[in-house]
Order: C-alpha cells, then sequence, then structure tokens
C-alpha cells in the first residue's frame, strides 16, 4: 500500500478524495465545525458527474461523509453509483440512522468500513454534545447492526472539555463490540474562521495525561521519545498529502485540499475536477512547499516528527506557518519546546502560557461557500 | 485447457494506476496490485470471453509469450485471485448481475 501511495504520488494521482455530500445533519455537536443550512447542495446528477471525474482522475479511496449522509434521500443511489464505479467507499457517519435494513444494503453495496462518532459511553454525556436525546443508544444499536452484517466498523472518539475522562469508556465500549477505536484531539475552528469552538479543546496538561497513556498511545518510551535530528530526507519532504494524493469536496462543490484545509481552489460545478486538480494555483502553491521553506518549522526540532498540519496553520493565517495546535502536542509528547514556542517566548518575554491549549490569531474569514 | 469463464467479484474496488491495477477486497481489505500481463487479463473478464480466448487474443499477442507458458501463468493468477473472492471462475459465461455492486444483487 505504501508503494501504491508513493506511485500516486510520483504520478500526481489524487487516490483519496473525502466527498462530503452534505452538511445537513441530524445532530447538533457542540464542536462541530460546519453550517448545517443548506445552501444549494449539489443535485444527484451532480455527484455522479463528479464522482464519474474522480473516477476518470483515479481516485481510489472514496470517503463520503458530512453533515449526516444519510440526510440525504439518494444517499444509496449515490452509494450504488459509487460502487458501480469501483471506488474503495468509506462512510462516517453518527449512525443514528442506520437500521438493519440500511446495515444490509451497505453489505451488499460493498462498503469498504464505516466510522462513527462516539463521544463518551454516558448517555448524558454524549448525548450533550449532539444535542440528540437517545442519540447514543440509538449509534450503539446502529454498530451491532453493522458489525453483525459483517462491516468493519471503527469508532471516532474526539476528545473535548465535555468528555475528556470518557476515553476509558469509550475504548471499553469498542473492545466489547469487537470494533476499532480511534481517538482525536483535534477542534478545528468553524469553516467560516469563528473561533469560539476552541475553548472546548482540551488544556495542553490533560493532553500529556493522553499522550503518556499506554492504552492509547502504545509504546509511550516510543510515542513521547525526543524527536531525532533532522536529515536531508526530512527537509525535502512534503507536510502532508493534502492536494498532493488526496482532495476534498464540499456540497455545494467547492475543492479544497483537505476537510481540514478550507484553501478554496476551485469548484466542480464551473470546472472539471482534473483541471483543478492539476492546474490550480492554489493546489500547486500547496504542493510546491518542501519542509525547508517553512520559516519557522524548518529550524524546529520536531520537524521530522510533528503532525503539523498546514490545514490548521493556514486557518491561523499562513499555511507555511507552525499549527500552534500541533506544537502543543509535540511539546506535551517529548517535553520539548518547539521553535515557534520559542520565538514566542522571545517576543514576549514571558513563559509560554499554561492557558487554553490554542490562541488563534484572527483570520480574513474565507469564501467556502461560492455563490 | 477446458473453457473457463472468469469475471469480477462484486465486492472489490479497483483502479488503474500508471498502467497497473490496485484492487482491494471489501470482504477482508486484502490489497494488490496487478502486473501490465495480470491487468489485461482483469481488464478482459466479462463473465462472456472464455478464458482460452483471453490467452490467444491478449495475452499471448500482446505479450509475446509462448501459448503453453501463458496458459501455465494464466491458470495460477485465476487460482489466486478466485482464492481470496475477488475473481469468480465458472464453466458457464457469469451474468452481469453477478458481478456489478447493487443492492439487487
Ligand atoms: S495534516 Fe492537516 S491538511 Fe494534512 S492531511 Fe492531515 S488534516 Fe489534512
Ligand atoms: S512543533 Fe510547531 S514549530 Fe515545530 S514543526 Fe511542529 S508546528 Fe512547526
Amino acid at each position: 500500500m505504501q508503494e501504491m501511495s508513493q506511485r500516486a504520488l510520483d504520478l500526481g494521482v489524487p487516490m483519496s478524495v473525502h466527498f462530503d455530500i452534505t452538511y445537513r445533519c441530524n445532530e447538533r455537536c457542540v464542536h462541530c465545525y460546519l453550517d448545517h443550512d443548506d445552501h444549494g447542495e449539489m443535485t444527484t446528477g451532480e455527484i455522479k458527474r463528479v464522482l464519474d471525474e474522480l473516477a476518470d482522475a483515479g481516485t481510489f479511496f472514496l470517503t463520503l461523509s458530512g453533515g449526516e449522509v444519510l440526510m440525504r434521500r439518494d444517499f444509496f443511489e449515490l452509494l450504488e453509483y459509487a460502487r458501480h464505479l469501483m471506488f474503495n467507499v468509506r462512510i462516517k457517519t453518527n449512525a443514528v440512522m442506520i437500521g438493519e435494513v440500511e446495515a444490509q444494503r451497505m453489505v451488499k453495496l460493498g462498503v469498504d468500513q464505516v466510522q462513527v462518532s462516539i463521544y463518551s459511553h454516558r448517555p448524558q454525556v454524549h448525548d450533550a454534545i449532539t444535542k440528540l436525546p437517545g442519540s447514543l443508544r440509538r449509534s450503539m444499536e446502529a454498530i451491532r447492526f453493522l458489525t453483525q452484517q459483517g462491516l468493519r466498523v471503527t469508532i471516532a472518539n474526539v476528545l473535548m472539555t465535555a468528555n475528556l475522562r470518557d476515553h476509558a469508556g469509550v475504548q471499553a465500549l469498542a473492545r466489547a463490540l469487537g470494533v476499532q477505536y480511534t481517538l482525536d484531539p483535534t477542534i478545528t475552528p468553524k469553516m467560516d474562521g469563528d473561533t469560539s469552538i476552541l475553548n472546548l479543546r482540551i488544556p495542553g496538561s490533560e493532553l500529556n495525561g493522553v499522550f503518556h497513556n499506554e492504552n492509547l498511545v502504545g509504546n509511550v518510551e516510543e510515542f513521547c521519545a525526543a524527536p531525532p535530528v533532522p536529515d536531508e530526507d526530512v527537509m525535502e519532504g512534503y507536510p502532508c498529502s493534502a492536494g498532493h494524493t488526496l482532495a476534498y469536496i464540499s456540497p455545494y462543490g467547492d475543492v479544497f485540499p483537505c476537510v481540514q484545509f478550507p484553501l478554496p481552489s476551485g469548484n466542480v460545478r464551473r470546472q472539471k475536477f482534473l483541471d483543478i486538480w492539476n492546474h490550480s494555483s492554489e493546489l500547486n502553491d500547496v504542493r510546491s512547499i518542501r519542509a525547508k521553506d517553512l520559516p519557522v518549522c524548518s529550524t524546529c526540532s520536531h520537524v521530522g516528527t510533528c503532525t503539523r498540519c498546514p490545514g490548521l496553520a493556514y486557518m491561523e493565517g499562513n499555511m507555511r506557518g507552525p499549527s500552534t495546535a500541533d506544537c502543543e502536542k509535540s511539546f506535551h509528547r517529548t517535553g520539548i519546546r518547539s521553535a515557534n514556542m520559542l520565538r514566542r517566548e522571545g517576543q514576549e518575554d514571558r513563559p509560554i502560557s499554561s492557558g487554553p491549549l490554542i490562541h488563534i490569531q484572527p483570520m480574513t474569514a474565507q469564501p467556502v461557500v461560492q455563490q | 485447457m477446458s473453457d473457463k469463464y472468469i469475471a469480477k467479484s462484486s465486492a472489490i474496488a479497483s483502479r488503474l494506476l500508471g498502467g497497473e491495477m490496485m484492487i482491494m477486497s471489501a470482504v477482508d481489505s486484502t490489497f494488490f496490485t496487478l502486473n501490465p500481463v495480470a491487468t489485461v487479463i482483469w481488464q478482459a473478464a466479462d463473465g462472456r470471453t472464455p478464458l482460452s480466448e483471453i490467452v490467444a487474443c491478449q495475452v499471448c499477442t500482446e505479450f509475446e509469450v509462448d501459448p503453453e507458458t501463458a496458459r501455465r501463468d494464466v491458470e495460477r493468477f485465476v487460482e489466486e485471485l478466485s482464492g481470496h473472492g475477488i475473481l469468480l471462475v465458472s464453466e458457464h459465461s457469469i451474468p452481469d448481475s453477478a458481478t456489478s455492486p447493487s443492492e439487487a444483487a
């Protein structure tokens, strides 16, 4: 698989596409970055045309997500169409609308895996986050239907202040159900640039506990090891797959390098996907960036091991800049200050704050919804 | 070679990448890549063309291999992929409905 990813990178093929087919949702999660109103989603016909274009462009992994995918009445029609085109289809859902029949339909259509968001093993905590009473019970029931049908399921556990202590409970649930578990401490600003939800991020001191918990990270010593001195390969390397082998498409046809990288790069309602992929100046700009070109990060000891997300950096105002959230992660993982922290300490002439995990600079809201 | 028919299973994902076919089984996520010869056989696996014809018309002519070697290699290839459930093999032609991911399947 590694070999295929390298080949896709060499050939410039968008091997993975994350396609949000709707932003509408039946839950109202407190940390969600989306606007759930429908501002003119693509029609069934438009989405099918885009899927044709993705197949022609060489896309293999197709993640269908939202919002809640099942809010679209044509969801199974789109799924069947995507499978006819032989995509490997993964679905991200809250699963509340998945009953036995829907689970059977997904299996028949050859869905590869389903990722379900679960925030807590305690209904009062999960339902308070989703703001949908009964949602934990319904999502859990759905997971059982899916696994009974033989589908691979992953529970995605987004960690925030409201469910900080519940990851062990969710992990135990996943074990009992025989499904995979993944934990994500990332809360992103809203797509219009509003950063108010960032106060839900878990504080750095708690992040430290997460990174030193072997149930969550495996070998703590290895996971938290000091970074090796970055070599030439690291400095010549790309930050991540966004815009290289990965693209994101919104329900309105906007194309971005990644779901977490809202750099408007084109719109499939006006242009062919492959024209955007090959010729967008924004995507070409993203592709031109090597680690050595990052003004702060290239001087940082973490540069080779950091999870630096250029999308989060972009939302902070500069896609070539550091991502403060990842600086905090690198620091709390290893105990070693990042170049960004040292720079800010120098500027501010005071020790780093032990306050909130993230300090996002104000940004100009980028138009993510065309028209 | 007794005539066989081969067709792609509906429980797979596949895509051509730089002249080689990538295939992933939806049943167990096993991942394969096929070299150009295997890719030609895969693309010809329509459930209607006899395997002997695929060997004679596609493999032998396009890749200049002798029929005996081609037959042996193709047999092995078909056996391996059918063992993983990603290729269907039958004594009779295979209808499209068996190979297309659909709720009716
Ligand atoms: S690092 Fe950020 S931009 Fe890159 S693939 Fe991951 S989420 Fe997307
Ligand atoms: S720790 Fe911060 S400064 Fe260092 S590489 Fe990561 S994002 Fe850049």
